[in-house]
């Protein structure tokens, strides 16, 4: 009835009339913050461009050498990913520059080093402080769980950014610390840990964390070290294992000595509970005895 | 004709297998008869891996003290076909997760002609351990680094390789010296190089540091990673056995498998074969973490019930087993179990192939009842988002999907039939990519939708009646349409 009473209200007008008002409208999406990767492209900034010049020190070409040995002497680019560490740890980051002198002596085009730079995320593209804290994120801090977060990990991470008081993906305005969220480190058993350079810090709880961290600092107020991270660190590159080996029978932390010098102390890398390594908290469980002698337990149809 | 429901029949009643008490057909070992399962606690003295607690130094005396580097001459004498059947006498599976049979992979390398080719041949000793939940190679490396090089000669004289990389994961810089300091200890002694302990066989072991790229743990990218390349996948064939690092033939095996093999030949085959179940014979370090009292590694026999690995190892779950919720049994790739399936799981590779899990490293990962299991899968994803490689598309966008689709379901902000195609896209993935990180995240979601769907499906439930109406698929809010923004058609 009421398209002939007014021919004009017919449907479709009513259709148009009711799309004018409801625009269609589509909201930016802005793409979530990346913190843990860098970017994938090198920008040329003050402290990172092809301009600034490295060189490997003699200590690292005596390395370098020992390295090339281990690879076939055709395939010598095998060698990249040693050289480009090595380079790290003597410059500080793997900066465009160390990258370019690694493409130099293994004879490769640039391209094929930065494809490797850019593939591994132990490379640090950017400068990072002294110490480089890297939590276990497999525990991570927005979506937390796995066997980190199961134990506890939440709170490590918080007591890690009330302490030096940054998240995860900056460095501190001294320059001593950088936080990162990296993926899972492989020592579930003593969740939740973190890993600081090189350093494994197992079963920490909040306070042990936060003093953890406080040692940290006070060591490099009173050694005078500077921030960013230092090419080759005093004990880096020793032998540091050696005399760990030699006290058979005696029971050591694992993982790595402590540091003490100048007044300050830096706890030994390893569990920071009574743990020594990965034995159940209440003591072993196994492996209780004295453990059997080659002879002991040779076969028995003489065939050796 | 007769005997065959009979025999079934037999089969069903006897089998001690759980999957098979209910009358459920077992998925992997369908033809065959359960196997025979002989558990009678794993002595100290049966254990490998004697120092897994430190309690002796890692150096060259202490290591022969307790029979490491014993007799080697006369292993490496014996020759490769004596010691290829000793391994496949022992029943030996790979330790890395695959679980393929160990004798036969090696013997993979001694093909036809072998001795023809003057090409150099690799062991490649994958030590680049990434998957959450696992720390057991870690513990081989900086306790036994011993085993480990004594495994890479006897495993490298079985194979005829000329020498051994070991591709250590960068993080472990610690365990890499350690591993580095044993290597020229033996170098010293004469134990490897030339003329490696006096067999007149020459042999070396190196050193690769990886620099922290879980995929990298995939054979192909390993070695890809070993010639100084990204670590992405090569499509196989041709296996690493034909054409491997540096183009040669080359074999990789996992840190366990090789540094159990020397103990295996020296105690003999009948020795390690008499644990576990048949077909999953010999011990296993099985890495306990999550809510367990103690959270440990340990070294049991195969086939262990998960509950008596857990209380007698772990201390039990925090809480008592009543409170556990969900167990993943081998490292994050596998799927997920509930209670009920863990209450008789025995734990070894056939078993858990049974109930639609794997073994996978071995590292069981248990969460009580306060675990949000969802958000754990969802985290999961995002780990496997940010290690996949990006070669291959089902797995670059897949996971990506996966993770932006389980962090809705985490919050609920779904519809119901959204899982079903969560379900799809795994499927559509898995076995699609060039390596098995495919399957890696498909598998735990597809874990979840199978014995969690009806806590996903509350959780929508809960926030449709929150948000005051159901999601619109794709995480639109239900009113997105009145509010003019772009809705996928037909909701």
């Amino acid at each position: 009835m009421a398209s002939k009473l007014a021919p004009w209200l017919s449907r479709p007008g009513f259709r148009a009339a009711r799309v004018v008002p409801r625009q269609q409208r589509r909201t930016f999406q802005r793409s979530a913050a990346i913190r843990s990767d860098t970017l994938n492209v090198h920008r040329d900034t003050p402290d990172n461009n092809p301009s600034i010049p490295f060189k490997f020190n003699t200590q690292n070409e005596a390395l370098i050498e020992e390295v090339l040995s281990r690879y076939p002497s055709q395939y010598k680019k095998a060698a990249v990913m040693p050289l480009l560490d090595l380079g790290q740890r003597q410059h500080g980051f793997t900066s465009i520059s160390v990258m370019n002198e690694v493409a130099r002596l293994l004879e490769m085009p640039p391209m094929r080093v930065y494809e490797v730079a850019t593939f591994y995320t132990m490379y640090n593209r950017n400068p990072v402080g002294r110490f480089h804290v890297q939590c276990c994120t497999t525990a991570g801090p927005c979506q937390p769980n796995t066997p980190c977060q199961l134990r506890g990990s939440d709170g490590v991470m918080k007591a890690i950014e009330e302490e030096i008081g940054i998240h995860h993906g900056e460095t501190t305005e001294d320059k001593m610390f950088t936080f990162t969220e990296v993926e899972c480190l492989g020592a579930c058993a003593n969740a939740p840990m973190v890993q600081i350079n090189d350093d494994f810090y197992e079963d920490l709880t909040p306070e042990t964390t936060k003093s953890l961290l406080r040692a940290l600092k006070e060591a490099a107020e009173k050694t005078g070290a500077g921030g960013w991270a230092a090419g080759l660190p005093g004990s880096s590159g020793q032998d540091e294992v050696s005399s760990e080996g030699a006290g058979s029978g005696r029971q050591v932390k694992q993982g790595g000595r402590g540091y003490a010098a100048q007044g300050a102390s830096i706890p030994a890398p390893g569990p920071l509970s009574q743990r020594v390594s990965c034995e159940p908290m209440s003591g072993p469980t196994s492996l209780r005895e004295e453990p059997p002698t080659g002879e002991s337990m040779l076969r028995k149809d003489g065939q050796l | 004709m007769l005997s065959a429901p009979v025999a079934a029949r037999a089969l069903r009643t006897s089998g001690t297998n759980a999957a098979l008490k209910n009358g459920a057909r077992t998925m992997a070992t369908v033809q065959d008869a359960p196997p025979v399962h002989r558990q009678r606690g794993l002595q100290d003295q049966d254990r490998i891996f004697q120092n897994l607690y430190g309690k002796h130094g890692a150096d060259l005396k202490s290591a022969k003290k307790y029979g490491d580097w014993y007799k080697t001459k006369e292993i490496l004498d014996k020759g490769h076909d004596w010691l290829i059947s000793e391994i496949k006498a022992s029943g030996l599976r790979g330790r890395g997760g695959a679980g393929f049979p160990s004798g036969m992979k090696w013997s993979f390398m001694n093909f036809k002609d072998w001795d023809k080719d003057t090409k150099p041949r690799y062991l490649v000793v994958n030590a680049d351990e990434g998957e959450p939940g696992t720390c057991k190679d870690r513990e081989i490396m900086r306790k036994d680094p011993h085993k480990l090089i004594e495994g890479c000669l006897v495993a490298g004289r079985a194979m005829n390789c000329t020498a051994a990389y070991i591709y250590i994961r960068g993080e472990f810089y610690h365990e890499g010296t350690v591993l580095q300091r044993a290597i020229q200890e033996a170098y010293k002694d004469g134990l490897i190089g030339k003329n490696a302990c006096g067999s007149g066989y020459d042999f070396d072991v190196f050193i690769h540091r990886g620099m922290g790229a879980y995929v990298c743990g995939e054979e192909t990218s390993l070695i890809e990673s070993l010639e100084g390349k990204p670590g992405k996948p090569r499509l196989k064939p041709p296996f690493p056995a034909a054409v491997g690092l540096f183009g040669c033939p080359s074999t990789v095996a996992n840190v366990e498998t090789i540094a159990v093999a020397p103990t295996i030949i020296r105690r003999g085959a009948n020795w390690f074969s008499q644990f576990g179940r048949e077909r999953n014979a010999g011990t296993k370090l099985f890495c306990i973490s999550g809510h367990v009292n103690n959270p440990c590694t340990v070294e049991e026999e195969m086939s262990i019930p998960l509950k008596e690995l857990i209380d007698k190892h772990a201390g039990g779950v925090i809480g008592g087993w009543d409170n556990l919720k969900a167990v993943i049994p081998g490292g994050s790739s596998t799927p997920i179990l509930t209670k009920k399936i863990c209450d008789d799981q025995l734990m070894d590779f056939d078993a858990l192939k049974d109930s639609q899990s794997g073994l996978g490293t071995a590292a069981v990962i248990v969460m009580d009842q306060s675990t949000d299991v969802v958000r754990a899968i969802a985290r999961l994803s995002k780990f496997y988002h940010h290690e996949s490689c990006g070669q291959c598309t089902p797995c670059r966008e897949g996971s990506k999907w996966t993770e932006q689709i389980m962090s809705r379901f985490e919050r609920g902000e779904a519809r119901a039939r959204e899982i079903d195609m969560m379900q799809e896209l795994t499927k559509q993935v898995e076995g699609h990519t060039i390596c098995a990180l495919g399957e890696a995240f498909a598998w735990p979601v597809q874990g979840l939708i199978r014995h969690f769907r009806p806590e996903l499906e509350a959780r929508i439930k809960d926030h449709a009646q929150k948000a005051g109406g159901e999601t619109l698929a794709g995480g639109w809010q239900h009113d997105a349409g009145k509010h003019g923004m772009l809705i996928s058609p037909g909701q």
